[in-house]
Protein backbone atom coordinates (compact mmCIF):
# COMPACT_ATOMS: atom_id res chain seq x y z
CA UNK A 1 0.00 0.00 0.00
CA UNK A 2 1.37 3.11 -0.86
CA UNK A 3 2.60 5.68 1.82
CA UNK A 4 4.80 7.42 -0.27
CA UNK A 5 4.06 11.66 0.90
CA UNK A 6 4.95 12.67 -2.85
CA UNK A 7 2.72 10.92 -4.54
CA UNK A 8 0.05 12.03 -2.19
CA UNK A 9 -1.08 15.87 -2.09
CA UNK A 10 -3.96 17.57 -0.12
CA UNK A 11 -4.64 21.27 -1.89
CA UNK A 12 -6.93 22.62 1.07
CA UNK A 13 -7.56 25.79 2.89
CA UNK A 14 -6.85 26.60 6.43
CA UNK A 15 -10.44 27.76 7.07
CA UNK A 16 -12.41 25.18 5.08
CA UNK A 17 -14.35 22.39 7.03
CA UNK A 18 -14.15 20.61 3.63
CA UNK A 19 -10.93 20.45 3.84
CA UNK A 20 -10.89 19.44 7.50
CA UNK A 21 -12.67 16.26 6.23
CA UNK A 22 -10.24 14.93 4.86
CA UNK A 23 -7.35 15.73 6.93
CA UNK A 24 -8.90 13.99 10.05
CA UNK A 25 -9.81 10.98 7.52
CA UNK A 26 -5.87 11.24 7.13
CA UNK A 27 -4.74 11.25 10.55
CA UNK A 28 -7.53 8.96 11.86
CA UNK A 29 -5.84 6.28 9.15
CA UNK A 30 -2.25 7.37 9.84
CA UNK A 31 -1.55 8.62 6.09
CA UNK A 32 1.37 10.87 5.13
CA UNK A 33 0.58 13.35 2.82
CA UNK A 34 1.92 16.67 1.84
CA UNK A 35 0.05 19.64 2.23
CA UNK A 36 -0.50 22.64 0.15
CA UNK A 37 -2.15 25.94 0.80
CA UNK A 38 -3.97 27.57 -1.22
CA UNK A 39 -5.07 31.70 -1.16
CA UNK A 40 -8.62 31.17 -2.18
CA UNK A 41 -8.87 34.53 -3.55
CA UNK A 42 -5.51 34.01 -5.76
CA UNK A 43 -5.62 29.99 -7.10
CA UNK A 44 -2.53 27.97 -7.45
CA UNK A 45 -2.42 27.01 -11.64
CA UNK A 46 -1.64 23.74 -10.01
CA UNK A 47 -5.30 23.92 -8.51
CA UNK A 48 -6.62 25.22 -11.63
CA UNK A 49 -5.33 22.42 -13.87
CA UNK A 50 -6.40 19.47 -10.99
CA UNK A 51 -10.36 20.66 -10.47
CA UNK A 52 -11.37 22.55 -13.74
CA UNK A 53 -14.69 22.03 -13.13
CA UNK A 54 -15.17 23.33 -10.04
CA UNK A 55 -11.70 25.12 -9.01
CA UNK A 56 -12.32 24.20 -5.66
CA UNK A 57 -10.27 22.77 -2.53
CA UNK A 58 -10.12 20.45 -1.22
CA UNK A 59 -8.68 18.27 -3.92
CA UNK A 60 -6.33 15.37 -3.26
CA UNK A 61 -3.84 14.50 -5.90
CA UNK A 62 -2.78 10.33 -5.94
CA UNK A 63 0.06 9.45 -8.34
CA UNK A 64 -1.01 12.65 -10.42
CA UNK A 65 -4.87 11.81 -10.59
CA UNK A 66 -6.73 14.30 -9.14
CA UNK A 67 -9.75 13.76 -6.66
CA UNK A 68 -12.07 16.11 -6.05
CA UNK A 69 -15.43 16.84 -3.16
CA UNK A 70 -14.74 16.17 -0.34
CA UNK A 71 -17.13 12.75 0.15
CA UNK A 72 -15.71 11.67 -3.05
CA UNK A 73 -12.43 12.28 -1.35
CA UNK A 74 -13.42 10.42 1.83
CA UNK A 75 -14.61 7.27 0.25
CA UNK A 76 -11.26 7.37 -2.20
CA UNK A 77 -9.26 7.32 0.74
CA UNK A 78 -11.47 4.43 2.63
CA UNK A 79 -11.19 2.39 -0.10
CA UNK A 80 -7.51 2.51 -0.74
CA UNK A 81 -6.41 3.09 2.53
CA UNK A 82 -8.28 0.29 4.14
CA UNK A 83 -7.07 0.51 8.17
CA UNK A 84 -9.46 2.19 10.28
CA UNK A 85 -12.32 1.90 7.69
CA UNK A 86 -14.47 5.28 7.80
CA UNK A 87 -17.79 3.79 5.97
CA UNK A 88 -19.74 0.94 7.52
CA UNK A 89 -19.33 -2.49 5.95
CA UNK A 90 -22.67 -3.23 5.75
CA UNK A 91 -25.16 -1.94 2.86
CA UNK A 92 -27.99 -0.26 4.60
CA UNK A 93 -26.22 1.21 6.70
CA UNK A 94 -23.79 2.66 4.21
CA UNK A 95 -26.73 3.77 2.29
CA UNK A 96 -27.89 6.13 6.14
CA UNK A 97 -24.51 7.31 6.51
CA UNK A 98 -24.32 8.56 2.97
CA UNK A 99 -27.93 10.03 3.03
CA UNK A 100 -27.13 12.08 6.29
CA UNK A 101 -24.06 13.27 4.65
CA UNK A 102 -25.88 14.50 1.42
CA UNK A 103 -28.73 16.31 3.81
CA UNK A 104 -25.52 17.79 5.81
CA UNK A 105 -24.58 19.39 2.15
CA UNK A 106 -27.31 19.80 0.64
CA UNK A 107 -29.68 21.23 3.73
CA UNK A 108 -27.84 22.16 6.84
CA UNK A 109 -24.75 23.53 5.48
CA UNK A 110 -26.53 26.20 3.06
CA UNK A 111 -28.77 26.94 5.61
CA UNK A 112 -26.43 27.69 7.76
CA UNK A 113 -24.08 30.03 5.00
CA UNK A 114 -27.38 32.20 5.01
CA UNK A 115 -27.70 32.64 7.98
CA UNK A 116 -24.10 33.88 8.25
CA UNK A 117 -24.84 36.00 5.11
CA UNK A 118 -27.84 37.80 5.96
CA UNK A 119 -29.09 40.06 8.59
CA UNK A 120 -33.11 40.95 9.58
CA UNK A 121 -36.03 39.28 8.41
CA UNK A 122 -34.24 37.19 5.54
CA UNK A 123 -31.51 36.28 8.59
CA UNK A 124 -34.75 35.10 10.72
CA UNK A 125 -35.83 32.38 7.94
CA UNK A 126 -32.37 30.89 7.73
CA UNK A 127 -32.28 30.14 11.25
CA UNK A 128 -35.73 28.75 11.04
CA UNK A 129 -34.06 26.25 8.67
CA UNK A 130 -31.29 25.99 10.48
CA UNK A 131 -33.47 24.92 13.48
CA UNK A 132 -35.67 22.55 11.22
CA UNK A 133 -32.42 20.41 10.15
CA UNK A 134 -30.67 19.99 13.41
CA UNK A 135 -34.11 18.78 14.62
CA UNK A 136 -34.36 16.41 12.01
CA UNK A 137 -30.76 15.36 13.26
CA UNK A 138 -31.64 14.76 17.00
CA UNK A 139 -34.83 12.91 15.83
CA UNK A 140 -32.60 10.40 14.30
CA UNK A 141 -30.44 10.37 17.58
CA UNK A 142 -33.43 10.08 19.71
CA UNK A 143 -35.66 7.71 18.08
CA UNK A 144 -34.07 6.55 14.80
CA UNK A 145 -31.22 4.88 13.41
CA UNK A 146 -28.68 6.37 15.27
CA UNK A 147 -30.24 6.04 18.46
CA UNK A 148 -28.40 4.92 21.66
CA UNK A 149 -25.07 5.76 19.83
CA UNK A 150 -21.86 7.62 21.21
CA UNK A 151 -21.43 8.58 17.89
CA UNK A 152 -23.08 8.32 14.31
CA UNK A 153 -20.45 5.25 13.01
CA UNK A 154 -20.67 3.99 16.33
CA UNK A 155 -17.90 3.51 19.20
CA UNK A 156 -15.54 5.53 16.78
CA UNK A 157 -15.80 8.33 14.27
CA UNK A 158 -17.28 7.14 11.00
CA UNK A 159 -17.87 9.18 7.65
CA UNK A 160 -21.09 11.14 8.88
CA UNK A 161 -18.96 12.00 12.48
CA UNK A 162 -16.70 13.31 10.06
CA UNK A 163 -18.97 15.18 7.34
CA UNK A 164 -21.01 16.27 10.01
CA UNK A 165 -18.37 17.29 12.44
CA UNK A 166 -16.12 19.43 10.40
CA UNK A 167 -19.15 22.23 9.69
CA UNK A 168 -20.76 21.87 12.87
CA UNK A 169 -18.07 23.87 15.48
CA UNK A 170 -19.01 26.95 12.91
CA UNK A 171 -22.67 26.66 14.85
CA UNK A 172 -20.73 27.87 18.06
CA UNK A 173 -18.54 30.41 16.32
CA UNK A 174 -21.74 32.08 14.68
CA UNK A 175 -23.69 31.96 17.43
CA UNK A 176 -19.86 34.12 19.14
CA UNK A 177 -20.21 36.07 16.65
CA UNK A 178 -23.75 37.21 15.93
CA UNK A 179 -25.44 37.62 19.36
CA UNK A 180 -28.35 37.24 19.23
CA UNK A 181 -28.81 34.21 16.69
CA UNK A 182 -28.86 31.15 18.40
CA UNK A 183 -28.05 27.99 15.98
CA UNK A 184 -27.12 25.74 18.86
CA UNK A 185 -29.49 25.51 21.61
CA UNK A 186 -28.52 22.72 24.19
CA UNK A 187 -31.44 22.20 25.83
CA UNK A 188 -33.73 22.09 22.46
CA UNK A 189 -31.10 19.54 20.90
CA UNK A 190 -28.94 17.53 23.87
CA UNK A 191 -28.05 14.67 21.59
CA UNK A 192 -26.74 16.92 18.75
CA UNK A 193 -25.08 19.03 21.37
CA UNK A 194 -23.98 16.01 23.68
CA UNK A 195 -22.52 14.82 20.13
CA UNK A 196 -21.10 17.55 18.85
CA UNK A 197 -19.10 18.24 22.23
CA UNK A 198 -17.52 14.21 21.98
CA UNK A 199 -16.16 14.89 19.07
CA UNK A 200 -14.77 17.87 19.72
CA UNK A 201 -13.00 16.33 22.77
CA UNK A 202 -10.96 13.71 20.41
CA UNK A 203 -7.67 14.51 19.74
CA UNK A 204 -7.46 14.03 16.50
CA UNK A 205 -10.13 16.34 15.68
CA UNK A 206 -8.30 18.89 18.08
CA UNK A 207 -5.47 18.61 16.44
CA UNK A 208 -7.29 18.93 12.95
CA UNK A 209 -9.69 21.89 13.54
CA UNK A 210 -8.34 25.66 13.99
CA UNK A 211 -8.12 26.80 17.28
CA UNK A 212 -11.35 29.00 18.27
CA UNK A 213 -9.87 32.14 18.81
CA UNK A 214 -8.49 31.90 15.10
CA UNK A 215 -11.71 30.84 13.38
CA UNK A 216 -14.16 33.70 15.65
CA UNK A 217 -11.44 36.39 14.42
CA UNK A 218 -11.84 34.75 10.90
CA UNK A 219 -15.79 34.64 11.27
CA UNK A 220 -16.05 37.87 12.61
CA UNK A 221 -14.02 39.67 9.60
CA UNK A 222 -15.94 38.31 6.99
CA UNK A 223 -19.19 39.11 8.92
CA UNK A 224 -17.70 42.55 8.94
CA UNK A 225 -17.62 42.67 5.39
CA UNK A 226 -20.84 40.90 4.33
CA UNK A 227 -22.64 43.56 6.12
CA UNK A 228 -20.17 46.18 4.62
CA UNK A 229 -21.46 44.90 1.17
CA UNK A 230 -25.17 44.69 2.23
CA UNK A 231 -25.22 48.12 2.65
CA UNK A 232 -25.36 48.88 -0.77
CA UNK A 233 -28.50 47.30 -0.87
CA UNK A 234 -31.20 46.88 2.05
CA UNK A 235 -29.79 44.03 4.39
CA UNK A 236 -32.97 42.00 4.11
CA UNK A 237 -33.22 42.42 0.21
CA UNK A 238 -32.48 38.95 -1.78
CA UNK A 239 -29.80 40.85 -3.95
CA UNK A 240 -28.10 41.68 -1.21
CA UNK A 241 -27.88 38.30 0.18
CA UNK A 242 -27.17 37.11 -3.52
CA UNK A 243 -24.54 39.23 -4.24
CA UNK A 244 -22.73 38.98 -0.35
CA UNK A 245 -22.18 35.81 -0.76
CA UNK A 246 -21.42 35.46 -4.50
CA UNK A 247 -18.08 37.35 -3.77
CA UNK A 248 -17.32 36.97 -0.21
CA UNK A 249 -14.81 34.33 1.02
CA UNK A 250 -18.11 33.39 3.45
CA UNK A 251 -16.39 30.25 5.81
CA UNK A 252 -17.33 27.41 3.37
CA UNK A 253 -20.05 25.49 5.49
CA UNK A 254 -21.93 26.02 2.07
CA UNK A 255 -19.39 24.79 -0.24
CA UNK A 256 -16.38 23.26 -1.09
CA UNK A 257 -14.32 26.42 -1.84
CA UNK B 1 -24.18 -11.64 -0.80
CA UNK B 2 -27.15 -12.58 -1.94
CA UNK B 3 -30.21 -11.50 -1.34
CA UNK B 4 -32.95 -14.20 -0.75
CA UNK B 5 -36.09 -13.56 -2.95
CA UNK B 6 -37.88 -14.08 -0.09
CA UNK B 7 -36.94 -10.40 1.31
CA UNK B 8 -39.61 -7.81 0.07
CA UNK B 9 -38.24 -4.84 -2.77
CA UNK B 10 -40.56 -1.93 -2.98
CA UNK B 11 -40.26 0.93 -5.37
CA UNK B 12 -42.28 4.32 -4.35
CA UNK B 13 -41.83 6.51 -7.80
CA UNK B 14 -43.18 8.03 -10.57
CA UNK B 15 -42.28 6.54 -13.90
CA UNK B 16 -41.79 9.67 -15.69
CA UNK B 17 -39.03 10.73 -13.34
CA UNK B 18 -35.62 10.25 -14.17
CA UNK B 19 -34.27 9.48 -10.51
CA UNK B 20 -36.91 7.01 -10.04
CA UNK B 21 -35.91 5.63 -13.75
CA UNK B 22 -32.12 5.12 -12.04
CA UNK B 23 -33.68 2.40 -9.78
CA UNK B 24 -35.37 0.46 -12.20
CA UNK B 25 -32.21 0.27 -14.30
CA UNK B 26 -30.71 -1.28 -11.66
CA UNK B 27 -32.84 -3.13 -10.53
CA UNK B 28 -33.28 -4.65 -13.74
CA UNK B 29 -30.14 -5.34 -14.50
CA UNK B 30 -29.74 -7.23 -11.02
CA UNK B 31 -32.94 -9.17 -11.93
CA UNK B 32 -34.29 -8.43 -8.75
CA UNK B 33 -38.13 -8.63 -8.59
CA UNK B 34 -40.24 -5.67 -7.17
CA UNK B 35 -43.04 -4.19 -6.93
CA UNK B 36 -43.71 -0.60 -7.97
CA UNK B 37 -46.31 1.34 -6.03
CA UNK B 38 -47.12 4.69 -8.24
CA UNK B 39 -47.55 7.68 -6.59
CA UNK B 40 -49.44 10.98 -7.28
CA UNK B 41 -47.26 13.72 -6.17
CA UNK B 42 -49.61 16.11 -5.58
CA UNK B 43 -51.45 13.64 -3.10
CA UNK B 44 -48.18 11.82 -1.57
CA UNK B 45 -49.14 8.42 0.46
CA UNK B 46 -48.63 7.70 3.81
CA UNK B 47 -45.50 5.01 2.89
CA UNK B 48 -44.15 7.43 1.20
CA UNK B 49 -43.97 10.28 4.03
CA UNK B 50 -43.20 8.03 6.34
CA UNK B 51 -40.25 6.13 4.46
CA UNK B 52 -38.92 9.70 3.30
CA UNK B 53 -39.82 12.02 5.89
CA UNK B 54 -36.84 14.58 4.88
CA UNK B 55 -37.31 15.02 1.83
CA UNK B 56 -40.62 13.18 1.16
CA UNK B 57 -39.53 12.71 -2.32
CA UNK B 58 -39.73 9.72 -5.03
CA UNK B 59 -37.19 7.45 -5.46
CA UNK B 60 -37.49 5.76 -2.10
CA UNK B 61 -37.05 1.99 -2.20
CA UNK B 62 -37.97 -0.14 0.37
CA UNK B 63 -35.94 -3.59 1.26
CA UNK B 64 -36.65 -5.30 3.98
CA UNK B 65 -39.08 -2.91 5.61
CA UNK B 66 -36.27 -0.79 5.65
CA UNK B 67 -36.10 2.41 3.30
CA UNK B 68 -33.41 3.90 1.55
CA UNK B 69 -33.25 7.17 -0.28
CA UNK B 70 -31.78 9.72 -2.93
CA UNK B 71 -31.45 7.49 -6.28
CA UNK B 72 -27.73 7.40 -6.42
CA UNK B 73 -27.55 5.96 -3.40
CA UNK B 74 -30.31 3.57 -3.86
CA UNK B 75 -28.43 2.11 -7.18
CA UNK B 76 -25.13 1.81 -5.10
CA UNK B 77 -27.25 0.04 -2.47
CA UNK B 78 -28.45 -2.55 -5.08
CA UNK B 79 -24.88 -2.78 -6.69
CA UNK B 80 -23.48 -3.68 -2.42
CA UNK B 81 -26.67 -6.17 -2.19
CA UNK B 82 -27.18 -7.91 -5.15
CA UNK B 83 -23.55 -8.84 -5.87
CA UNK B 84 -24.63 -11.97 -8.95
CA UNK B 85 -21.47 -11.82 -10.99
CA UNK B 86 -21.39 -9.97 -13.65
CA UNK B 87 -23.52 -7.50 -13.08
CA UNK B 88 -21.51 -5.07 -10.99
CA UNK B 89 -22.02 -1.44 -11.48
CA UNK B 90 -19.32 0.42 -9.53
CA UNK B 91 -16.07 -0.40 -10.86
CA UNK B 92 -13.30 -1.93 -8.45
CA UNK B 93 -10.77 0.14 -9.46
CA UNK B 94 -11.00 3.44 -6.58
CA UNK B 95 -10.02 5.87 -8.78
CA UNK B 96 -12.59 4.66 -11.73
CA UNK B 97 -15.19 4.51 -8.86
CA UNK B 98 -14.46 8.29 -8.03
CA UNK B 99 -14.47 9.59 -11.28
CA UNK B 100 -17.62 7.80 -11.64
CA UNK B 101 -19.14 9.15 -8.71
CA UNK B 102 -17.69 12.89 -9.17
CA UNK B 103 -19.20 13.11 -12.94
CA UNK B 104 -22.78 11.91 -11.07
CA UNK B 105 -22.45 15.18 -8.79
CA UNK B 106 -22.12 17.25 -11.60
CA UNK B 107 -24.39 16.00 -13.28
CA UNK B 108 -26.91 16.21 -10.95
CA UNK B 109 -25.69 19.81 -9.99
CA UNK B 110 -24.84 21.47 -13.23
CA UNK B 111 -27.09 19.51 -16.30
CA UNK B 112 -30.57 18.67 -14.31
CA UNK B 113 -31.30 22.43 -13.56
CA UNK B 114 -30.28 23.47 -17.48
CA UNK B 115 -31.82 20.80 -18.63
CA UNK B 116 -35.24 21.37 -17.00
CA UNK B 117 -34.44 25.68 -17.97
CA UNK B 118 -34.28 24.35 -21.36
CA UNK B 119 -37.59 22.69 -21.15
CA UNK B 120 -39.92 25.40 -19.50
CA UNK B 121 -38.25 27.93 -21.65
CA UNK B 122 -40.96 30.50 -23.11
CA UNK B 123 -38.57 32.74 -24.78
CA UNK B 124 -35.74 32.75 -27.00
CA UNK B 125 -33.00 34.57 -24.53
CA UNK B 126 -34.07 31.58 -21.87
CA UNK B 127 -33.74 29.23 -24.58
CA UNK B 128 -30.59 30.61 -25.65
CA UNK B 129 -28.75 29.81 -22.50
CA UNK B 130 -30.15 27.22 -21.23
CA UNK B 131 -29.36 25.22 -24.18
CA UNK B 132 -25.88 26.84 -23.71
CA UNK B 133 -25.70 25.67 -20.80
CA UNK B 134 -26.78 21.72 -21.60
CA UNK B 135 -24.30 21.74 -24.58
CA UNK B 136 -21.48 22.68 -22.61
CA UNK B 137 -22.58 20.14 -19.59
CA UNK B 138 -22.78 17.49 -22.59
CA UNK B 139 -19.57 18.55 -23.65
CA UNK B 140 -17.73 17.96 -21.28
CA UNK B 141 -19.17 14.19 -21.03
CA UNK B 142 -18.43 13.72 -24.21
CA UNK B 143 -14.43 14.25 -22.87
CA UNK B 144 -14.77 12.05 -19.88
CA UNK B 145 -16.36 9.24 -21.84
CA UNK B 146 -13.21 9.20 -24.17
CA UNK B 147 -11.54 9.14 -20.70
CA UNK B 148 -13.52 6.60 -18.85
CA UNK B 149 -14.49 3.83 -21.73
CA UNK B 150 -11.47 2.48 -22.00
CA UNK B 151 -10.54 1.89 -25.33
CA UNK B 152 -13.80 2.32 -27.12
CA UNK B 153 -15.80 0.33 -24.98
CA UNK B 154 -19.50 0.81 -24.92
CA UNK B 155 -19.84 2.26 -21.69
CA UNK B 156 -18.70 4.24 -18.84
CA UNK B 157 -18.86 1.36 -17.32
CA UNK B 158 -16.84 -0.51 -19.76
CA UNK B 159 -18.63 -3.40 -21.24
CA UNK B 160 -21.47 -3.22 -19.29
CA UNK B 161 -23.92 -0.12 -17.97
CA UNK B 162 -21.99 1.09 -14.58
CA UNK B 163 -23.11 3.46 -12.19
CA UNK B 164 -22.76 6.62 -13.99
CA UNK B 165 -24.34 5.33 -17.20
CA UNK B 166 -27.40 4.87 -14.93
CA UNK B 167 -27.01 8.02 -13.76
CA UNK B 168 -26.67 9.83 -17.13
CA UNK B 169 -28.76 8.04 -19.21
CA UNK B 170 -31.98 8.32 -17.46
CA UNK B 171 -32.19 12.19 -18.37
CA UNK B 172 -32.41 10.50 -21.91
CA UNK B 173 -35.94 10.31 -22.22
CA UNK B 174 -36.48 14.08 -21.26
CA UNK B 175 -33.73 14.83 -23.27
CA UNK B 176 -35.48 13.45 -26.47
CA UNK B 177 -38.88 15.26 -25.32
CA UNK B 178 -37.14 18.34 -24.53
CA UNK B 179 -35.72 18.15 -28.32
CA UNK B 180 -39.39 17.79 -29.33
CA UNK B 181 -40.75 20.48 -27.83
CA UNK B 182 -38.58 23.12 -28.04
CA UNK B 183 -37.27 22.09 -31.37
CA UNK B 184 -33.23 21.97 -31.51
CA UNK B 185 -30.96 19.06 -31.27
CA UNK B 186 -28.95 18.32 -28.06
CA UNK B 187 -27.90 14.67 -29.22
CA UNK B 188 -26.07 15.75 -31.94
CA UNK B 189 -24.16 13.54 -34.08
CA UNK B 190 -22.03 16.39 -35.71
CA UNK B 191 -20.86 17.69 -31.76
CA UNK B 192 -21.18 14.45 -29.26
CA UNK B 193 -20.84 11.62 -31.67
CA UNK B 194 -19.68 9.64 -28.98
CA UNK B 195 -21.94 10.07 -26.70
CA UNK B 196 -24.76 9.33 -29.72
CA UNK B 197 -23.39 6.27 -30.11
CA UNK B 198 -23.07 5.51 -26.33
CA UNK B 199 -27.10 6.39 -25.97
CA UNK B 200 -27.94 3.81 -28.81
CA UNK B 201 -26.53 1.21 -26.98
CA UNK B 202 -28.32 2.20 -23.50
CA UNK B 203 -31.57 2.66 -24.84
CA UNK B 204 -31.75 -0.71 -26.56
CA UNK B 205 -30.49 -2.23 -23.35
CA UNK B 206 -33.21 -4.64 -22.13
CA UNK B 207 -32.97 -3.82 -18.49
CA UNK B 208 -33.58 0.23 -19.92
CA UNK B 209 -35.46 -0.58 -22.39
CA UNK B 210 -37.99 -1.94 -19.47
CA UNK B 211 -38.29 1.52 -17.48
CA UNK B 212 -38.40 3.81 -20.41
CA UNK B 213 -41.05 5.84 -21.25
CA UNK B 214 -42.56 6.98 -24.29
CA UNK B 215 -41.54 9.95 -25.08
CA UNK B 216 -45.11 11.02 -26.08
CA UNK B 217 -45.74 10.79 -22.81
CA UNK B 218 -43.02 12.59 -21.05
CA UNK B 219 -43.51 15.49 -23.99
CA UNK B 220 -47.34 15.40 -22.68
CA UNK B 221 -46.47 15.95 -18.71
CA UNK B 222 -43.25 18.72 -19.92
CA UNK B 223 -45.72 20.38 -22.06
CA UNK B 224 -48.64 20.60 -18.43
CA UNK B 225 -45.51 21.65 -16.51
CA UNK B 226 -44.58 24.45 -18.91
CA UNK B 227 -48.45 25.74 -18.86
CA UNK B 228 -48.09 26.06 -14.88
CA UNK B 229 -44.19 27.31 -15.04
CA UNK B 230 -43.25 30.47 -14.09
CA UNK B 231 -40.00 31.81 -14.30
CA UNK B 232 -37.52 32.84 -11.52
CA UNK B 233 -37.08 36.59 -10.92
CA UNK B 234 -34.11 37.68 -12.93
CA UNK B 235 -30.98 38.55 -10.63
Amino acid sequence: MERSPSSLKLFGSWASSYTHRVQLAMKLKNIQFEYIEEDLANKSEALLQFNPIYKKVPVLVHNDRPIAESVIILQYVDEVWSDRPVLPTDPYERSVARFWCHFADDKLGPAVGAVFASSGEVQKAAVDQVHENLALIERELREGFFKGKKFFGGESIGLLDIVLGCGSYWLAVFDEVMTDVKLVDPEALPLFHAWLREFEALDEVKETIPAVDKLLEYAKAVRQMLLGMSNNATADSPTATASASATAPVPDITVDS
Amino acid sequence: MAASGNQEVTLLGVRLSPFVIRVGIALNIKEVQYEFLEEILSAKSELLLKSNPVYKKVPVLIHDGKPICESMIIVQYIDDVWTRSGTTLMPTDPYQKAMHRFWTVYLDDKFEPSLYNLTMSQTEAAKAEAEEQTMAVLQLLEEAFVKMSNKGKPFFGGDTIGYLDIAIGSYLGWMRATEEIIGLKLLDDARIPLLCAWAENFCNNEAVRNVSPEIMKIVEYAKFLRSKYTPPPAK
